[in-house]
């Protein structure tokens, strides 16, 4: 037991390993001690002084940062500290900007919850209106200065856990704000539009940039044709915006309920998911046979897209020039789709439902636009599709189960996987035998690539050829593993990157839970068990088996890889210098 | 601006200050000093320059440059005005004398004029309280101010400076 000490806290002995916080401690001791900057992996920084407790010393300690020790006694719960933590919360609330009837947040923000559990009635000092500009210019991220309160959290996450670090605290004293250097707005950074910043924010000062009233507006244009399509994360998500258990599966309801908001189709991205594991197989394939540049990295994360294009410049031709899947839907949709159904590509609108912000962006680019119309016209997230069927009234608890649309709505287990780390990559190598043998492998099922590893690496020997493969999630993995592979230190055939850590069941457009929840159990894998359920109960698990699939080739496309795939399903990359020097903006 | 005609000689010091730090813990703040005196502030090149050259982030380095009150981002003027915000002057109305150097040189503090000739700051305490309300020009002390005697003493520098070319 060397490896545990005994402390009392409010007159109860707790065993608590070595090494580990008080806040931590008293967890296991059952003790609730309130937290703000706090969350766990992320940020522990000790920053907001919320969680003081009385440790014997002359002044409270931040429980959040405070080490156990042997003995130690510990008090949660005393007039003074009452005291201290309701000044400290008056002050962040006295310079806030106190809107929470209009704010994206209510009901579900960290800030005003505290208020409550404390009990705040009165806020005693009169705070310096702010006013700082609200930088909207990204087509993901909307960043309101008024409503941060400055915990710090989007800075670790984007610095430590993304190592993208576009933003910053900067200036000083009642100045002091989080921004890009020399304010520019996000758009003009390096800025991968992960959204990892939005859901770490406790508070409303974080939000996606929203398209709903688009949306809105193209379901009510008569004249439109609007097509909706689900990335496989959205499921495995969405029902914890109505309160559903997190982990629940939700795709029959989700599916009735955007029949209700009135879309002419709905129809499933994992479709396309195996699609691209078509396409993206071949190209393995070929790449392995043809000595063509390897590793292979797939190209399915658009903030991992981003970031390759600002950090790594040289791997560009590593990056498979498959568009990511909702993209390829897209412009089937608006070719094959159009022409079979005699529908003018011109008013088909898409819009597609992803766990991810970094797809607003995406879709914005102006090579993804095959058919000379964009591919996706408007991406929304899980919570914004959420918002939309509150706004329209539905009781999406108790809504019947129904299926997607026919003829894109079928896909298999092996497209529904994309949505958890190493998904894209097992699915690929369900199908790479086939593409390269004609045969089915006997194993469906690669766990090696599964999990919450950072990095995740796996050997497979298929036909004679062995192929090394790796998986990373977040950035700042996919930024050590490509060191290495940069260096030569590793090779690799194969390699699946995610800009999300967790995949995009923790995208950053996904339900936000607050750090109540993520420090106490973990949201990847609870989320990702709603996907491999859906997966382990499809009747076909290989992207290869899929009939609408073999039918896109049958009909319209010819071969993988061939040449009309080239046309509508792959695209390219470009360099982007990190602040170039043409945006020096101008000092007022 | 005057930084470009000379930059290739300043950005070779400002390379070797990073070579001589490269890889020391704590780097960044020596340099950031180092590079302010080489161009009197830190323009958005000179802090990218560092952050490249130190592997840190654009964001990193401009937190701290705008964190520590030693470190401009603005050019200083060749007359530095510095105008005491201490309490003593500020009860004397240093306000008033800040106000009017900023309307009659058109700029803001923090700034310089579009000639270069002078900068406008605000500072704390420079320990002539007997005088307040005090500014400083350079190393020039003027106490017991009142915003008419501004106009005068700006001209006096013009002046100087006219005479000079
Ligand atoms: S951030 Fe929270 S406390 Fe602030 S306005 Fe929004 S809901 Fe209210
Ligand atoms: S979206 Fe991602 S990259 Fe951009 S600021 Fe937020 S965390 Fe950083
Ligand atoms: S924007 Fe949100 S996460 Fe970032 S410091 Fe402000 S409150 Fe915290
Ligand atoms: S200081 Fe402990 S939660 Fe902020
Ligand atoms: S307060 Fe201005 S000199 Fe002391």
């Amino acid at each position: 037991m060397s490896d545990f000490v005994t402390l009392t806290i409010d007159g109860k002995e707790v065993k608590a390993p070595v090494g580990s916080t008080v806040l931590e401690a008293a967890k296991l001791a059952g003790i609730h001690i309130p937290t703000l900057c706090y969350l766990k992996g992320v940020n522990e920084i000790g920053a907001c002084r919320m969680c003081v407790v009385d440790v014997g010393a002359k002044s409270l300690q931040a429980a959040c940062m405070y080490p156990v020790a042997e003995g130690l006694k510990v008090v949660t719960n005393s007039p003074e500290i009452r005291e201290s933590r309701r000044v400290t919360l008056e002050l962040i609330l006295s310079s806030h900007e106190k809107k929470c009837l209009s704010c994206v947040r209510s009901r579900n923000c960290e800030l005003q919850k505290l208020a409550r559990d404390l009990n705040i009635q009165d806020i005693r000092f009169e705070g310096a209106e702010q006013n700082f500009p609200i930088d909207d210019l990204s087509h993901s991220i909307v960043r309101d200065p008024n409503k941060c309160i400055l915990c710090r959290r989007c800075v670790s996450v984007c610095k430590y856990i993304q190592t993208v670090s576009a933003i910053e605290t900067v200036d000083r004293g009642y100045k002091t704000i989080v921004a890009s250097p020399f304010h520019m707005p996000l758009r003009d950074t390096p800025c991968v539009n992960c959204g990892q910043c939005i859901v770490a924010c406790p508070t409303g000062a974080l939000r996606e940039k929203s398209s709903i009233e688009k949306v809105w507006d193209a379901l009510g244009n008569e004249d439109l044709y609007v097509i909706v399509q689900t990335a496989p994360a959205v499921r495995a998500a969405l029902g914890e915006e109505f309160g559903l258990p997190i982990g629940t599966p939700v795709t029959g309801k989700m599916v009735s309920a955007l029949k209700k908001l009135k879309f002419d189709k709905v129809f499933d991205t994992d479709t396309a998911a195996d699609l691209t594991i078509m396409e993206e197989g071949t190209e393995l394939v070929n790449r392995i046979k043809n000595n063509g540049k390897l590793p292979l990295i797939t190209s399915c994360s658009p903030g991992w897209i981003k970031f390759c294009e600002h950090n790594f410049p040289d791997m560009l031709d590593n990056l498979s020039t498959c568009k990511s899947p909702h993209e390829m839907f897209g412009a089937m949709l608006k070719s094959y789709y159009a022409e079979k159904m005699g529908i003018d590509p011109s008013k088909i609108f898409v819009v597609s439902v992803m766990p991810c912000t970094a797809k607003k962006f995406e879709s914005k680019r102006s090579e993804l636009a095959s058919t000379g119309y964009p591919d996706v016209d408007e991406v929304i997230t899980t919570r914004e599709l959420a918002e939309m069927i509150k706004e329209a009234g539905i009781d999406f608890v108790n809504l019947e189960d129904e299926k997607f649309d026919d003829p894109m709505g079928e896909a298999t287990g092996a497209g529904v996987i994309f949505g958890a780390t190493g998904g894209v990559m097992e699915a690929a190598l369900r199908s790479v035998p086939y593409l390269l043998t004609g045969k089915d492998p006997e194993q469906v099922e690669i766990k090696a690539v599964r999990g919450e590893d950072g990095i995740k690496t796996a050997e497979l020997e298929v036909a004679g050829i062995k192929i090394r493969a790796a998986v990373a999630h977040g950035l700042g993995n996919a930024r050590k593993l490509l060191e290495k592979v940069r260096s030569g230190e590793e090779t690799y055939h194969f390699i699946e990157i995610m800009a999300c850590p967790g995949g995009c069941v923790t995208g950053g457009g996904q339900p936000i839970q607050p750090a109540s929840v993520r420090n106490e159990i973990d949201l990847r894998t609870e989320r990702a068990k709603a996907i491999y359920q859906e997966d382990e109960s499809s009747t076909m698990r290989f992207s290869h088996h899929n009939p609408t699939v073999q039918k896109f080739y049958e009909e319209y496309l010819g071969e993988p890889g061939g040449h009309k795939s080239h046309e509508l399903l792959h695209t390219h990359y470009i360099v982007r210098e990190n602040y170039p020097e043409d945006c020096v903006c101008d000092p007022q | 601006m005057g930084v470009c005609c000379c930059k290739d000689s300043k950005e070779q010091k400002l390379d070797e200050i990073i070579a001589r730090y490269k890889g020391t813990r704590g780097a960044l703040i020596p340099v950031l000093h180092e590079a302010q005196e080489i161009y009197g502030y830190l323009p958005m090149s000179v802090q990218k320059r560092i952050a490249e050259g130190l592997n840190v982030s654009l964001a990193d380095v401009y937190g701290v440059v705008t964190f520590y009150t030693q470190f401009s981002l603005e050019p200083k003027g060749k007359y530095k005005i510095n105008v005491c915000l201490g309490t003593a002057c500020y009860v004397k109305g240093s306000g008033a004398i800040l106000d009017k150097l900023s309307q009659i040189l058109k700029i803001k503090s923090g700034q310089c004029t579009k000639d270069g000739l002078f900068s406008l700051d605000a500072c704390r305490c420079v320990g002539a309280c007997g005088l307040a309300p005090v500014m400083m020009i350079n190393d020039d002390v003027y106490g017991r101010l009142t915003p008419d005697d501004i106009p005068g003493i700006i001209k006096s520098y013009r002046d100087k400076e006219a005479e000079a070319v």
